[in-house]
């Protein structure tokens, strides 16, 4: 360790106001604080209750996406060999010829052969992300004279979590520079934003180029098509004619929902791996449970209601609230997403609210409207914004009650 | 007659075509009048208030005054009178007439807010939002009782955006916005991302 800190200490100069590279300070204060706790400490008397600090958050938050973007390798790879298996052409793309290349099977049954062909998907697409996003965020922070901090580290790890194998490398980088600059930095950087700048990001593609993000072909990375192997999540296909929660029972079985074999977007599919970074998140106090009680409490109340409205057209409603959690993406959303300490309410009362109302809203969109057939992204950014609404009448409620307590 | 069908309606004026968010009407005193959270509560309800009685009563004035043989009820001669092509100027003049009386009502009982509101008040006359309700009601072939509620919900509606978007700059004074866009330029910035957020209902067949 003494090597590199003496060779930080040499540079320092180089990035100091007056030095060679003095606007290049970000990227060196980003790297001195990755490698060693700085040594500035706040003058003055502060209000520390805990050591926690907006870098070991956001590097919790990573840690608890790690299972996730296992299985986001493992499950890609999987769902892929398994269509080929089932008839299916290889994706047409370098990913495949580099695999075969390896000499690995198309066999959804070998493990590592599986694990590796997803991430010869998933990791260009990450890198894609890191790249392009750490770009615009390095240049933020040297223009606009702000650090470099973990909170894209976040951002960048879930938003690959959340796009389908087959996204376009262009479409990846032209959405992450959307949410990162139009979701974040235009708001001032880390803290100061308003909406999810993943989820900003995932609707700007899912709004400008639906057809590679939406539909039934883009879910598993292998040539399927309507006559050949059928590529629909199974969200769409319960929402299909013939559909309904028995397609569910006979073809997918609740616990391969649960552990996440099934096709969607790349991180999204486990809900195991989701409550593994739950009880990370929640253990460390960086995740609030209240606001993943109020996704659960609302999204059991209007399914269950949904259920006892039931209807003959559209089969979705009959679809019971145990079914709803374990597949799409409920789990994923609700713990990584509707949790962003930033973008979701303040108040303790509030995030129960703003839980509920995402719980809610998201039923709403996966079952009411044709249009989309999953509706977490938009259910939580329509309650990012209704957020600050729901603080600001909370926090007027408890001056009131306290004026008229002091006044008793 | 069915409840669905006004509840329908409702829920598409307020959220489905929401007047701020998916119509993008209504912008000057939406960006304006959305600073603090007190005063665009005052102004959702002042539009609010005028939606809900002006497109009712243009309602009634094209369906027994302006229609072609509306003018029937007077004599029986007038059965070929067609005065659509007033319609604009007496939309014009109700709005005009009851923004007039909201205003000295305001004046009057909330001086507060009827100086936090200013000029935007006496604006809501010439508000896109507002006369756009009545021409939807006349292109949709509304009758009363449709108009009546979709003159509560699309009021509704853009009063929930403006003050939606009245915490959100609220909360973001403690964000660090580039000098460039500080002000409106953000605002637009922000109405478009809470459009963004909005068509999570777009779509939706009521």
């Amino acid at each position: 360790m003494k090597f590199l800190r003496d060779m930080l200490d040499k540079q320092r100069p180089l990035f100091e106001k007056g030095g060679k590279f003095e606007k290049l300070h970000p990227l060196f204060e980003a790297n001195e604080t990755f490698l060693f706790t700085p040594g500035r400490v706040t003058d003055g008397p502060s209000h520390v209750r805990d050591g926690i600090d907006l870098k070991r958050m956001m590097t919790v938050v990573v840690v608890a996406l790690l299972p996730c973007m296992a299985m986001a390798m493992y499950n890609t790879g999987y769902q892929a060999n398994l269509a080929i298996e089932g008839g299916a052409a290889a994706w047409a793309g370098w990913q495949t010829s580099v695999y075969e290349a390896l000499g690995l099977p198309h066999s959804s049954s070998n493990f590592f052969a599986c694990l590796i062909y997803g991430a010869l998907f998933f990791l260009p697409i990450y890198i894609m992300t890191l790249a392009a996003g750490g770009f615009w965020e390095v240049l933020f922070a040297i223009v606009r004279k702000h650090e470099v901090n973990e909170g894209f580290l976040v951002t960048s790890a879930l938003f690959p979590l959340v796009l389908p194998p087959t996204i376009p490398l262009w479409q990846v980088a032209l959405g992450i520079s959307f949410g990162v600059v139009l979701g974040k930095e235009i708001f001032g950087g880390t803290g100061m934003n308003i909406f999810n700048p993943a989820l900003v990001a995932r609707a700007f593609l899912f709004f400008a180029y639906p057809a590679q993000i939406s539909g039934d072909f883009v879910w598993i990375a292998a040539k399927t098509s309507a006559d050949g192997y059928s590529g629909a999540t199974w969200l769409s296909r319960v929402a299909a004619e013939g559909g309904g929660v028995a397609v569910l029972r006979e073809n997918l079985g609740w616990w391969d929902a649960f552990l996440g074999f099934e096709p969607g977007s790349m991180g999204e599919t486990s809900a195991l791996f989701c409550i593994f970074g739950a009880v990370v998140l929640i253990a460390t106090g960086v995740g609030s449970w209240r606001t993943m009680a109020g996704c659960l409490l609302g999204s059991f109340v209007l399914s269950t209601l949904l259920n006892l409205v039931g209807s003959e057209t559209n089969l979705a409603m009959n679809v019971p609230f145990y079914w709803h959690w374990v597949i799409g993406s409920f789990a994923f959303a609700t713990v990584f997403m509707a949790t962003d300490p930033v973008s979701s309410a303040f108040t303790d009362r509030g995030k129960w609210i703003y839980g509920a109302g995402i719980g809610v809203m998201g039923i709403l969109v996966r079952v009411l409207n044709p249009a989309y057939p999953e509706g977490w992204m938009l259910a939580i950014l329509f309650m990012n914004m209704f957020a600050p609404l729901i603080d600001h009448f909370i926090v007027k409620a408890n001056i009131k009650r306290r004026l008229a307590r002091s006044a008793a | 007659m069915d409840l669905e069908h006004y509840l329908s309606l409702a829920v598409k004026s307020i959220f489905i075509e929401n007047m701020a968010l998916a119509f993008f009407l209504g912008m000057c005193s939406f960006l304006a009048c959305s600073k603090k959270v007190d005063t665009a509560i005052g102004l959702g309800c002042a539009v609010i208030f005028v939606q809900a009685i002006t497109i009712p009563l243009n309602n009634l004035l094209l369906n027994y005054v302006l229609k072609e043989g509306a003018l029937a009820w007077i004599h029986p001669s007038m059965e070929h009178v067609d005065l659509t092509f007033l319609g604009f100027i007496t939309y014009i003049g109700t709005i005009a007439a009851m923004v007039q009386i909201v205003e000295m009502a305001l004046d009057r009982y909330v001086p507060a807010l009827y100086s936090a509101l200013g000029v935007f008040l006496p604006l809501i006359a010439v508000n896109c939002a507002i006369l756009a309700g009545s021409l939807f009601m006349v292109e949709r072939d509304y009758d009363l009782a449709d108009s009546i509620v979709f003159g509560f919900g699309s009021g509704i509606g853009w009063a929930l955006a403006i003050v939606a978007l009245a915490a959100v700059r609220e909360k973001m004074r403690y964000s660090n916005v580039p000098a460039s866009l500080r002000g409106l330029g953000m605002t637009f910035m922000l109405t478009g991302l809470m459009a963004i957020a909005f068509m999570a209902f777009g779509g939706i067949q009521l």
